[in-house]
């Protein structure tokens, strides 16, 4: 195996690395908020606005409705406007992220919502606030299910950036495409595989393993 | 003028067009322990809603501390809950959190500064027999253990009001007495009023000073303990039933209401206080020269006094010995009259 594989594969997977964790962080940051106010605004919620609630969830399931080459395609401008291009590695994580933050958000949403009524009445009732509530209650008991559904928005994130690379997003599904699958090097194209497959099993590992410190039960 | 700690004038509350309160009234002086019991459905959760400051009733007011909490906007009564502490049928811990975590959340939410609020937990550890139990997870616990930790969080703002919302009733026979026994202690040593709502009389029987029975959200008894134990009402009967002696299944297929020569007379005594004490019986026996049988009975603590509820067999029921044993502090009634023969 020539050493010029081995840094095409290493850096490809510098940048996997490097676009999962941008979109993944910006999953997190946006994709919680907004996963909170669903459960919040919706009815029987903290503060009932259920009309707020079906819009924003309609939105967030447009955009999840859109296949992830496609939604690549059609973020160009905005990529262009935000990143200045669209083109390599940081650029891509601007479509990442899009995908990103509305199906971890949804998740998100489901973990929310199956923390017990009884404790969120519990903490009004010792006179605790709604923002009370959301801190003491809702994300720490959800916190568990919160880590399970990063680790698989991740998972998907890997698979996403591999179709990143038609953008010239680089990565390793570029990397497998190119030389594995253009240029019939199928030792390229297994390498990527393999590396793929120790990246997911370790992603999951690592996520099982916090959501179960976290659950203590 | 003493005013009690908690007044109940007049709430109503409806849900559509069912009424689940119905301009209920009582007052609670500090110290006490009131029951309200009721089957389900009879309005005692709504009332502990309202009592809680989580519902507001639609007539009538609450007054605790006199500060009318029905008066009060939603700000205030987020900081009048805080003045109330509630204990869970279903304990609500939060998993996320050791013991104490969750003992020291109420202080949280009042903003009591860190080592105060350190202080408070280990007090409130060893009040509750948790001591060195803090750094526990809630799933690490028995039901007790639980609900042990579930009263150490209900007082850990000094409450004025305790409610207990079926605090004992996901729990088995022995650890609900140690749970009641704890509350009682509780009560006795910080003279807490605690309101507790149940389902079960055995929790009233053993516990409680003052009993509020509702029924379709009306109080139908209000009174001492002891009094409502010999209530003639048909509800208060009914969800006495269980916990009272019933007549043996043999003996009531051979009874008659007929006064048959030398049948025996088969009587229900109900003594109160601490005449339960007195040897009525061997009087009884002695004097008229009766032998008496005990077909079955009970003798129980109710609000801290003795009370016996018998079933007996008399051989000789002349109205000398009825007489005698329906004197002082003694309900005597004729249940009717067995055939001696067998």
């Amino acid at each position: 195996m020539s050493r010029l594989i081995l840094e095409l594969i290493a850096r490809a997977t510098l940048q996997t690395l490097e676009m999962v964790a941008a979109s993944g962080l910006a999953a997190v940051v946006g994709g919680l908020p907004l996963a909170l106010l669903l459960v919040i605004t919706r009815r029987g919620g903290l503060y009932p606005l259920p009309l707020v609630a079906r819009v924003l969830g309609v939105a967030m399931d447009m955009l999840r409705a859109i296949p992830f080459i496609i939604l690549l395609v059609l973020l160009i401008p905005l990529t262009r406007l935000i990143a200045g291009t669209a083109l390599g590695t940081e650029a891509a994580i601007i479509p990442l992220s899009i995908a990103a933050i509305p199906y971890f958000g949804r998740i998100a949403e489901v973990s929310l919502r199956e923390v017990d009524r009884n404790l969120v009445d519990a903490v009004q009732i010792m006179g605790g606030t709604r923002w009370m509530v959301v801190r003491y209650v809702l994300l720490p008991e959800a916190m568990p299910g919160l880590v399970a559904g990063l680790t698989v928005t991740l998972i998907t994130l890997v698979g996403a950036s591999a179709m990143a690379g038609a953008v010239g997003a680089g990565g390793l599904g570029d990397l497998a495409i190119r030389y594995g699958y253009q240029r019939f090097n199928t030792q390229v194209m297994l390498l990527v595989v393999a590396v793929l497959i120790v990246l997911v099993i370790g992603v999951q590992t690592i996520g099982n393993r916090i959501a179960a410190r976290l659950a203590h039960d | 003028m003493v005013v009690d700690l908690l007044q109940v004038v007049g709430i109503t509350r409806r849900f559509g067009s069912h009424l689940a309160l119905d301009d209920v009234s009582f007052s609670v002086p500090k110290g006490e322990i009131l029951g309200v019991i009721g089957r389900s459905g009879a309005g005692k959760s709504s009332l502990l809603r309202c009592l809680g400051a989580l519902d507001r009733p639609d007539e009538g007011h609450i007054v605790l501390q006199g500060e009318n909490l029905t008066e009060l906007t939603q700000a205030q009564l987020v900081q009048a809950r805080r003045r109330i502490g509630y204990v869970f049928q279903h304990f609500n811990l939060l998993n996320a959190r050791t013991v104490a975590g969750n003992i020291a959340l109420p202080l949280e939410i009042a903003g009591v500064k860190k080592d105060v609020r350190h202080e408070r937990v280990e007090e409130l550890l060893h009040l509750v027999g948790l001591a060195g139990q803090g750094d526990k997870w809630p799933s690490q616990l028995s039901g007790g253990q639980k609900q042990r930790v579930g009263i150490a969080r209900a007082l850990a703002n000094d409450p004025a009001l305790l409610l207990c919302d079926e605090a004992t009733s996901a729990l088995d026979p022995e650890t609900t007495a140690s749970i009641l026994q704890l509350l009682r202690e509780i009560n006795a040593r910080l003279g807490l009023t605690i309101v507790l709502i149940t389902h079960e009389m055995d929790v009233i029987r053993r516990i409680a000073t003052q009993v509020i029975v509702l029924d379709h959200g009306r109080i139908i008894e209000n009174g001492p303990t002891r009094q409502i134990w010999g209530t003639t009402h048909a509800v208060t009967h009914a969800l006495l039933s269980d916990s009272r002696p019933q007549l043996p299944p043999a003996i009531e297929a051979r009874l008659t209401g007929e006064k048959i020569p030398d049948a025996r007379t088969i009587i229900r005594l109900r003594v109160e206080g601490d005449a339960a004490w007195e040897p009525f019986l061997s009087a009884a026996s002695q004097r008229f020269g009766t032998d008496i049988a005990l077909l079955q009975g009970s003798m129980v603590e109710v609000g801290g006094a003795p009370f016996a509820d018998l079933i007996l067999s008399l051989s000789n029921g002349t109205q000398g010995v009825l007489d005698f044993l329906s004197q002082s502090g003694r309900s005597m009634e004729v249940t009717g009259y067995v055939p001696a023969d067998s």
